[in-house]
């Protein structure tokens, strides 16, 4: 009568029916999945070591020493693009559905020398480091060092930018001020909408045809410029069509060979599919998934843009193919799950592009970003989550991979049948999805002045990021290093860990007799460093326009086609630019150690803490420890903390907001992101009047400082909602729960109020990484037997054992909301 | 008006009543049980924690004790507890708080403020404030106005207690609270004496009144190994629980658990810990089967 038995250890067991989604056995040999093939295709992904591959470089440079000056620039891009899709090596595995790799086989990652180009000792360094590894051989080294790297020294991207900036620039990059995003990939952080469901190349060819045709040579001032690009669209076309021909060909060949009828069959259908997508608009579910997928593929083959792209709100595109199909029968819910499987392994086959200049230690990540949206609401402001929802909510519980990233999108629509699916999936401790909130983030794009229906189509792209799917250009620009800032003003402008110069002189602050003062001078610091910031981004936009543009994206974007201008060149109907600030909890708390205890309290003086800083606390460990624990801290639903919080954001916001970047009707936006970056700014900086000590991270997102928050969650959500998240583009919050949160059947129910709490009050965001201390000291111990466990940072999730010690130490230390 | 002492305000709590709840712990029992987790909730009186893991040992109290009664050693401070006279300065000036002084007054309004800061949780998940302790019923008055205030505002009011109370002040309780969680801790009244240090017929008698005033209860149990999860209390709580008049009764086992070892040390009362065993797996399933025999539903917390 009462078999509800519920103990601690363990989750309680679901049907599949009942609940919507389940977990699978992990007793199985091969590993999850939701049959064999997903099984074996899950494992080879999982266990293949990722690799580098020439190929693309050598095509590329062999392409450009032949053509550059002979073909304009995008045109240049474009046939470059078909000529590598025309060589490049075609992989299709054993057992897949889904096909279709940007190297020659699975985790193979191309280089984009254009862009940057990997010296011999940067290849060597990714060939022998243990963490983040790509694989190479010494006669790939050999070669690349003969074709490639002389022809591209002095023509790369990163290159042009470094010989550009100005010396001040140089210097503030140098001491960790900033980040800048362009240096080593293409802007990016492109999400799509449904508008590759409807129309295939074949529809965009004579798109463009028409567009020609029409060109007004006498009126136009910008007609040349126009067929150009158009010429270079109407060839990335042909170069996405001739690649997927390509799989058509090598699976009917394959299938001349298979002696087994269900793959045979299986083949041919697969040719058919590449056949007639993406040449023409997907007439199935299938067609869908592998239309996508091609499309993925061409923009990060064409180039590497920032975060590997994403499908936008997949589920809502693939659910009217998924419910006619349904309704004729013609699919059934296994089959469905099963490609949604093969897509979702396939977008883990593909690692991200390492980055040149590394040094062994700098880990850097696997994770190339691609997130998929699931839920929220429709372009017509109606409830989004469908059966395909409840889908990729079983496959991302099922295969917890790496890639792609999942982000559930909770409005006041979503019923909460969604909600508990979704924290039933946090509650497994993958990492993912994190969970987002459209009734605020709509009202983000509103402000920044998308039209309704746009902002509805949005969602976040790589991380937190918010944009018009399908509609918008919105560029991450670089991280911003806040209480770097405020180290700087405390030193009047110099850097206390060089001793060299890189800020404006803003005044001795032992001479500031009000905390007024203080906070006017870090002002004037932010402000010039954030001008200056924008000044180099700007300059690079261009130098991305003229040599880097991208025809293949610009297809898909709207209205870069109608307006025969680039992604990169204003083509898109909105464009943005984000600047990430970090540290928030940081600056917040050491502003307030020094406005109470310096200012008001006056328990201590400027100079004696200022010393300390500079000490890092040496021999004054009852200041920093009076400090930890006698300041109010963000975190803690305290107004005294809290407002210094709320005027801090509030002023990069001022900073930032609402400048112009350049391209027609292009603004600066704030964004609050930190992904890993918090880890790197705490390195360079020496301690914190905080108490935080030199070298520690500073703390991620908008998430309180590292212990700082001792109320628990409902009172960080407090806290986090007397900032206005509408102003941003995005703001970040991190909850740690131990699993002994969640074991009831009711408390994923009341962690499903807790994330409805946070919305109504207007948050943006907030992930949950479940695990418990003991559990990652064993991780650290023995990493072999904690290959599996994923946790969440800071905008993504990263398997434990990838990470270098400060990060995992990083883990360990956020604050642990026991349930005791 | 005389006000007890709050020694803990719980933030999302969602162990202790329906929905996201806020935990007001009130300070002072009149029970004694050998496996208190709460140990500094038993005395009315303030009560000084000391924690030498976060001892710096900079001598920052001993220097600021009025009555020099803390000096320091290698190990870290020692306290001589005829000259301490509890004024707290000690933990005033503690850089790690280190020492902390269990028990602050709140007034009513300042605990009203502190259930408000909640008050959108309790809103959207069905929660709300649920006053512990110790035995909040011991602060008959008090716990009174916070009830009635409120009950003015439409908060949710469970109130944990032990049911060791005079029955016309449990009633006038019981008419100003929407749920209470009640403990029963074992039926036998020499063994109950034995453990908690006082009879449990009053308890008994006050729980069977308070059902048939159909009041909304939830019994919980603590279960302790090798003093309460025999066969045969488990059996004798069951049969009493469902002979109890009005609604079924849910039953919420709380297993016991070492943690609060570190209580009492800091308290300075290492010896009163009594070191009890956890309860086994086959234990805990054994007693929801034998609440199960019974028509009862019980689960784990």
């Amino acid at each position: 009568m009462f078999e509800k038995i519920i103990l601690h250890e363990d989750t309680p067991e679901r049907a599949a029916s009942t609940e919507g989604n389940f977990y699978s056995s992990k007793n199985n040999p091969i590993g999850p999945g939701m049959n064999e093939r997903i099984q074996k295709l899950r494992q080879r992904s999982v266990e293949t070591e990722p690799s580098l591959s020439i190929e693309r470089a050598l095509h590329e440079t062999a392409f450009y020493r032949e053509n550059f000056g002979k073909l304009s620039i995008p045109v240049l891009r474009a046939a470059n693009f078909l000529d590598h899709c025309r060589k490049k090596v075609i992989y299709l595995g054993e057992g897949e559905l889904i096909v279709g790799e940007r190297g020659p086989r699975p985790k193979c990652v191309p280089t984009f020398p254009e862009l940057t180009c990997h010296s011999i000792d940067d290849l060597n360094v990714l060939n022998t480091r243990e963490l983040q590894r790509y694989t190479i051989s010494h006669e790939d080294i050999d070669t690349y060092a003969r074709e490639v790297i002389p022809y591209w020294e002095g023509k790369t991207q990163r290159e042009r930018i470094f010989n550009h900036v100005p010396p001040e620039w140089k210097a503030a990059y140098e001491a960790g001020m900033f980040t800048e995003f362009m240096e080593q990939r293409a802007p990016g952080h492109t999400a799509l909408d449904g508008k590759i469901y409807r129309k295939g190349m074949l529809d965009y060819k004579r798109e463009i045809a028409a567009n020609l045709a029409a060109l007004d040579y006498l009126n136009d001032p910008e007609a040349t410029d126009k067929a150009e690009e158009w010429k270079a669209m109407d060839i990335s076309c042909d170069a996405v069509i001739l690649f997927a021909e390509r799989h058509a060909n090598l699976a009917e060949e394959l299938a001349i060979k298979e002696t087994n009828p269900i793959r045979k069959a299986e083949l041919l259908k697969i040719a058919e599919v590449c056949r007639w997508v993406p040449a023409n608009a997907p007439r199935n579910f299938w067609e869908a998934i592998q239309m996508y997928w091609f499309v993925h593929l061409g923009t990060i083959t064409e180039l590497n843009g920032w975060d590997a792209m994403n499908p936008g709100h997949f589920d809502q595109h693939l659910a009217p193919f998924y419910l006619r199909e349904i309704a004729e029968g013609t699919l059934t819910r296994d089959q469905a799950k099963e490609l949604i499987s093969c897509f979702w392994i396939k977008v883990n086959n593909h690692p991200a592009p390492p980055k040149v200049g590394i040094t062994a230690r700098e880990s850097g990540t696997y994770n190339d970003f691609t997130n998929i949206n699931i839920g929220g609401v429709k372009s017509d402001g109606t409830d989004g989550t469908s059966e395909v929802s409840y889908i990729m909510l079983e496959v991302i519980e099922e295969l917890h991979i790496l890639q792609p990233g999942s982000a559930v999108h909770i409005s006041a629509k979503t019923p909460d049948k969604f909600l508990h699916a979704a924290t039933r999936v946090i509650r497994q401790g993958h990492g993912y999805p994190s969970v987002f909130n459209p009734d605020v983030y709509i009202l983000e794009l509103l402000r920044q002045g998308k039209s309704l229906q746009d902002a509805r189509e949005g969602g976040c792209s790589g991380c937190i990021e918010v944009g018009a799917f399908g509609k918008e250009a919105y560029l991450l620009t670089g991280y911003l290093n806040v209480p770097k800032i405020l180290e700087v003003t405390l030193n009047n402008g110099i850097n206390p860990v060089t001793g060299i110069r890189v800020g404006l002189e803003t005044g001795n602050p032992c001479n500031f007799t009000t905390y007024e003062e203080l906070y006017a001078a870090f002002l004037k610091q932010l402000h010039y460093v954030v001008d200056m910031k924008m000044r180099v981004s700007n300059y690079i936009d261009r130098m991305f326009a003229k040599y880097a543009p991208a025809p293949f994206l610009s297809i898909v974007i709207d209205d870069c086609v109608s307006k025969g201008k680039d992604y990169y060149d204003g083509g898109p109907r909105y464009n943005s630019s984000y600047i990430q600030c970090c540290g928030l909890g940081t600056v917040t708390d050491s502003l307030t150690t020094i406005k109470k205890h310096v200012f008001e309290d006056k328990s201590f003086g400027m100079g004696r803490i200022l010393k300390a800083v500079l000490n890092n606390f040496e021999g004054e460990e009852v200041l920093r420890q009076t400090i930890m624990n006698r300041t109010p801290f963000f975190g803690n639903d305290d107004d005294y903390a809290d407002s210094i919080a709320v005027s801090v954001y509030n002023d990069l916001f001022e900073a930032i907001d609402g400048k112009p970047n350049i391209k027609p009707g292009g603004k600066y936006h704030l964004n609050m992101l930190s992904t890993t970056c918090h880890v790197y700014f705490g390195k360079v900086m020496g301690a914190t009047p905080n108490g935080r000590l030199a070298g520690k991270s500073i703390s991620d997102g908008t998430s309180p400082s590292h212990g700082a928050d001792t109320h628990g969650p409902s009172s960080v959500i407090k806290s986090m909602t007397k900032f206005d998240h509408v102003k941003s583009g995005g703001t970040l919050l991190n909850q740690r729960f131990l699993p002994s949160l969640l074991r009831k059947e009711e408390d994923i129910k009341k962690l499903g109020h807790l994330i409805r709490s946070y919305f109504t009050l207007g948050g943006h965001h907030i992930q949950f990484n479940i695990v418990d201390t003991a559990t990652l000291l064993a991780a650290q111990a023995c990493p072999s037997d904690y290959k599996d466990l994923m946790v969440r940072m800071a905008g993504y999730s990263d398997y434990f054992n990838d990470m270098n010690a400060d990060l995992q130490q990083e883990v360990i230390e956020r604050t642990e909301n026991s349930g005791f | 008006m005389y006000s007890p002492l709050v020694f803990d305000i719980k933030r999302y709590a969602i162990n202790d009543g329906p929905g996201i709840r806020i935990v007001i712990f009130l300070k002072g029992c009149n029970l004694n049980c050998a496996w208190c987790h709460n140990p500094e909730s038993i005395s009315k009186e303030a009560e000084r924690m000391y924690a030498p893991a976060k001892c710096i040992k900079c001598g920052t109290c001993v220097m600021a004790c009025p009555e020099k009664a803390i000096i320091l050693t290698s190990e870290g401070i020692v306290t001589n507890t005829e000259l301490c006279k509890m004024c707290g300065r000690c933990a005033e000036v503690c850089p790690t708080k280190a020492i902390e002084l269990s028990g602050k007054p709140r007034t009513v309004a300042e605990i009203m403020d502190e259930i408000e800061k909640e008050r959108l949780f309790f809103d959207q998940s069905g929660g709300g404030v649920t006053f512990s302790g110790g035995e909040p019923l011991l602060h008959t008055e008090f716990l009174i106005e916070l009830l009635d205030e409120c009950g003015r505002r439409g908060i949710h009011r469970a109130v944990d207690t032990a049911g060791l109370a005079n029955t016309a002040v449990l009633l006038d309780i019981a008419k100003r609270t929407d749920l209470f969680l009640y403990d029963l801790k074992m039926i036998d009244s020499e063994r109950h004496q034995k453990w908690t240090g006082v009879a449990n017929e009053k308890i008994l008698e006050n729980l069977k009144i308070l059902t048939e005033t159909g009041a909304n209860i939830i019994i919980r149990i603590p279960l302790v190994g090798n003093v309460n999860d025999d066969i045969e209390n488990i059996t004798e709580t069951a049969r009493f629980v469902s002979a109890l008049k009005g609604e079924k009764k849910v039953v919420n086992l709380l297993p016991y658990h070492k943690i609060a070892q570190t209580k009492y040390e800091k308290l300075g009362r290492s010896d009163d810990f009594i070191l009890l065993e956890e309860p086994g797996k086959e234990a805990q399933l054994r007693a929801i089967a034998i609440f199960g025999k019974y028509g009862i539903e019980a689960s784990i917390f």
